[in-house]
C-alpha cells in the first residue's frame, strides 16, 4: 500500500474548479515533483496535503490514516514555504526548535536535535542568528531544519527555490536532494521550474488545468511526453504537423518528404494529420544523409547560446529547432543554407491531445 | 529664499507649541513669591489625593491595556487572516469613539448597566471600575487598533500562521509566541497612547464617580492658582515620557529590521 495516497481530490474556489479528479500514489521515502504552470493547481494540491485547504471531494490518506478531519497542526506534516516563513522574532536555533517545543520534548531532546538539524544544513555558526541577518539561501536552509526538525511523515516544499538567485537555487536544490535521500523523508516538491523537477525528482506530476497530464520518471516525461501540453512545457520542442500516408507502415510526410516512424499511428488514416515531436537535441546535421530519418530544409536563423547553437530551418510549413554543440572548430549554419538533419525513428514521437 | 521660509515655518511652530509651555511652567514655578521654587510641585505631591488618584488611574490603565491588546490583537489578527473582506466595517467601528463623544458613551453605560437593568454593574464599586475600563477600551480603540492593524501589516501573517501551524502549534501559541512578539512595538505604541488617554480623561470617570487623575486635576484646576500648572506640566512630561518610551522600544526591538 503506498504511504500517501490522493484519491479524487477536488478543489473549487466558487465557481471555479481549480483541482479536478487527482489521483496519486506516493511510495515512503520517494521525492515527487508537482510540476505545471501558474494557476494549474499544483499548490493547491499541496495546500489540502497540508490541511491548509479542504478539498471539495476525494480524499487524502497517510500510511493508511485518512487525513480528512485532522487540522494543519495535527498531520505531522513539515513544510518549506517559498516565502521562507523563518519567524522574524526568534533566532535560527528558535526557529528550529519551535515544532520540539510546541510537541512538548525534553529539553535536552531539544537541544540535541537542533544541534543535529543544524548540522545537517551545515549552518551550526549562525545559531544565534536573526532572519534579518542572514541571506535567502541560508534562511531557506533554516526553514528546511525547522520543518523537518519534529521528524514530519511527510515533507512538503512550495517553490522553495523561487525566491533565490540562480547560483543558490542550483546548490540549493541539490542540498535538498542529498538530505531528502539521507533521511528517507517522503517528499512532495511544487514548482514551475522543469529543470528542478527534471534534476531531483524520483517522478513528476505534471499539472494543467487541475488534473496530472502525466506522471512519470523524469526521464520518461522528458523523452515520452504523453500528451501536447507536457510536450510544449518539459523542454523545448518541435511539434511538427505532418500528414499520414501509410499507417499500416507508420509512413507520414512532413512538407514533400516521407518519414517512417517507430510509434504506431493508431486509428489515423491515411490523409489525416498527425503531430510528431521532435527534441531539438535530438538530431544532427549530415550532408549526405537520405531516406526515411533525414529531413532537410532552409535555415532561417542561427542562434549562439553558449553551450549549443539553435538553428532553425523550415520543412514544409514548419520551423524545426535544432541544436549543436559549440565547439571551437564548428561553422554554424548561415541563413539561406539548405541542410540536412538526421534523426532516429524513435526520435519523432507521435504526439496525442 | 526656500531655507528661508522652511526655517521661518519650523520657528513660527516652534514658538505656538512652545511659548504656552515655557508660560505654563515658569508659572508653575513662581509659587513663592519673588524667587523661583518646586513648591508648587511639592504640594501637588505631597497631596494624599494626588497619590490615590494617581495611583488608580495608572491600575485602570494598566488594566485597560491587557483588555485592550486581549481585545484588539485576536481581532485584527483574525480579520486580516480569515475575514479581510470585513476590514472597512472593523476599521469604520474602532474610528467611532473619535466621532461619538465620551459623555454620549458614558452615559449609554449609565442606562444600559444601572442598577435596575439586566447587569447592574453601577452598583458596585468593582462593576464601576470594570464599566469604566470598558470606557477606557473604548475610547483607546482608534489609537490601539491602528497601532497594532499597521504592525500586522508590516508580516506576512498568512504565511507565518501556516508555517507555524505545520509546526503543530494552536491558535492560542501562534498569537501569543508569534504574532505578539512580532508586533510587539505596535502593541507598545498602542498601549502608551492608551496610557496618556487614560491617566488625563475626566468625562467618563466625572460621570461613573470614580477617584482618577482627571477628575482631580479638574478639581485642583477649579480652586488653586500654581498647583494646576505644576500638575500640566507633570501631565506632560508623563506623556513624552510614553511618547520616548515607544521611539526606545521599537529601536530596541528584537529583529524588528526583519522581514518574512
Amino acid at each position: 500500500m503506498s504511504f500517501l495516497t490522493l484519491t479524487s481530490l477536488q478543489k473549487s474556489f466558487g465557481p471555479v474548479q481549480v483541482v479536478k479528479d487527482f489521483n496519486m500514489s506516493i511510495e515512503k521515502g520517494e521525492f515527487i515533483s508537482f510540476l505545471g504552470p501558474s494557476g494549474c493547481g499544483k499548490t493547491t494540491v499541496l495546500r489540502m496535503i497540508a490541511g491548509f485547504e479542504t478539498p471539495s471531494g476525494g480524499a487524502i490518506t497517510i500510511d493508511g490514516r485518512s487525513q480528512q478531519n485532522l487540522r494543519p497542526n495535527q498531520r505531522n506534516i513539515g513544510m518549506v514555504f517559498q516565502a521562507y516563513a523563518l519567524f522574524p522574532n526568534m533566532n535560527v536555533a528558535e526557529n528550529v526548535a519551535f515544532g520540539l517545543k510546541v510537541a512538548g520534548r525534553p529539553k535536552a531532546e531539544i537541544d540535541a536535535r537542533v544541534k543535529e538539524m543544524l548540522g545537517l544544513i551545515k549552518l551550526d555558526h549562525l545559531a544565534d542568528r536573526y532572519p534579518y541577518q542572514m541571506s535567502g539561501g541560508q534562511q531557506q536552509r533554516v526553514a528546511l531544519a525547522r520543518a523537518l526538525a519534529p521528524k514530519p511523515q511527510v515533507l512538503l516544499l512550495d517553490e522553495p527555490l523561487s525566491a533565490l538567485d540562480a547560483k543558490i537555487r542550483v546548490s540549493l536544490r541539490e542540498e535538498i536532494r542529498q538530505i531528502q535521500q539521507q533521511l528517507g523523508i517522503t517528499t512532495v516538491f511544487v514548482t514551475h521550474d522543469q529543470e528542478e523537477a527534471l534534476s531531483i525528482s524520483d517522478r513528476i506530476v505534471v499539472m494543467n488545468a487541475g488534473k496530472a497530464d502525466q506522471i512519470g520518471k523524469p526521464a520518461d516525461i522528458y523523452n515520452r511526453p504523453a500528451t501536447r501540453f507536457v510536450a510544449n512545457f518539459v523542454g523545448t520542442l518541435n511539434l511538427i504537423e505532418a500528414k499520414v500516408v501509410d499507417p499500416a507502415a507508420n509512413r507520414v510526410s512532413i512538407g514533400d518528404q516521407g518519414v517512417t516512424l517507430r510509434e504506431p499511428l493508431g486509428n489515423a488514416k491515411a490523409g489525416d494529420t498527425v503531430s510528431l515531436a521532435l527534441r531539438p537535441e535530438a538530431g544532427s546535421t549530415a550532408p549526405d544523409a537520405r531516406g526515411d530519418t533525414a529531413l532537410t530544409g532552409e535555415v532561417v536563423s542561427s542562434n549562439f547560446l553558449g553551450s549549443v547553437i539553435r538553428t532553425r530551418m523550415k520543412v514544409g510549413d514548419s520551423i524545426i529547432s535544432f541544436d549543436m554543440f559549440n565547439s571551437p572548430g564548428l561553422v554554424p549554419p548561415t541563413v539561406g543554407e539548405t541542410v540536412t538533419l538526421r534523426f532516429t525513428a524513435g526520435d519523432l514521437l507521435v504526439i496525442r491531445d | 529664499m526656500r531655507k528661508f521660509w522652511a526655517w521661518g515655518a519650523l520657528i513660527f511652530g516652534m514658538l505656538y507649541f512652545i511659548l504656552p509651555l515655557l508660560g505654563m511652567t515658569n508659572f508653575s514655578l513662581k509659587m513663592r513669591r519673588g524667587v523661583y521654587s518646586l513648591d508648587a510641585y511639592a504640594v501637588v505631591l505631597g497631596d494624599p489625593r494626588f497619590q490615590a488618584t494617581f495611583t488608580y488611574s495608572i491600575l485602570m490603565a494598566l488594566a485597560t491595556i491587557v483588555f485592550g491588546v486581549l481585545l484588539v490583537v485576536p481581532t485584527a489578527y483574525w480579520v486580516r487572516l480569515k475575514l479581510p473582506g470585513l476590514r472597512p466595517y472593523i476599521e469604520f467601528v474602532t474610528l467611532l469613539p473619535l466621532v461619538i463623544p465620551a459623555i454620549v458613551i458614558v452615559f449609554g453605560y449609565i442606562r444600559l448597566y444601572n442598577t435596575s437593568s439586566w447587569l447592574p454593574l453601577t452598583g458596585s464599586i468593582t462593576g464601576t471600575n470594570i464599566l469604566l475600563m470598558f470606557g477606557y477600551a473604548t475610547l483607546a480603540l482608534p489609537y490601539m487598533y491602528r497601532s497594532v492593524d499597521t504592525g500586522l501589516r508590516s508580516i506576512d501573517i498568512a504565511t507565518l500562521t501556516e508555517a507555524a501551524q505545520s509546526l503543530g502549534a494552536g491558535w492560542t501559541t501562534i498569537l501569543a509566541r508569534i504574532i505578539l512578539p512580532n508586533v510587539l512595538v505596535a502593541v507598545l505604541s498602542g498601549a502608551f497612547l492608551t496610557f496618556a488617554i487614560v491617566i488625563g480623561e475626566f468625562t467618563m470617570a466625572a460621570l461613573l464617580n470614580r477617584p482618577a487623575f482627571g477628575p482631580y486635576m479638574q478639581l485642583l484646576g477649579a480652586n488653586r492658582a500654581y498647583e494646576p500648572a505644576a500638575l500640566a506640566v507633570m501631565s506632560f512630561a508623563l506623556t513624552w515620557g510614553c511618547l520616548g518610551l515607544i521611539q526606545l522600544v521599537s529601536r530596541f526591538q528584537k529583529g524588528a529590521q526583519s522581514a518574512t
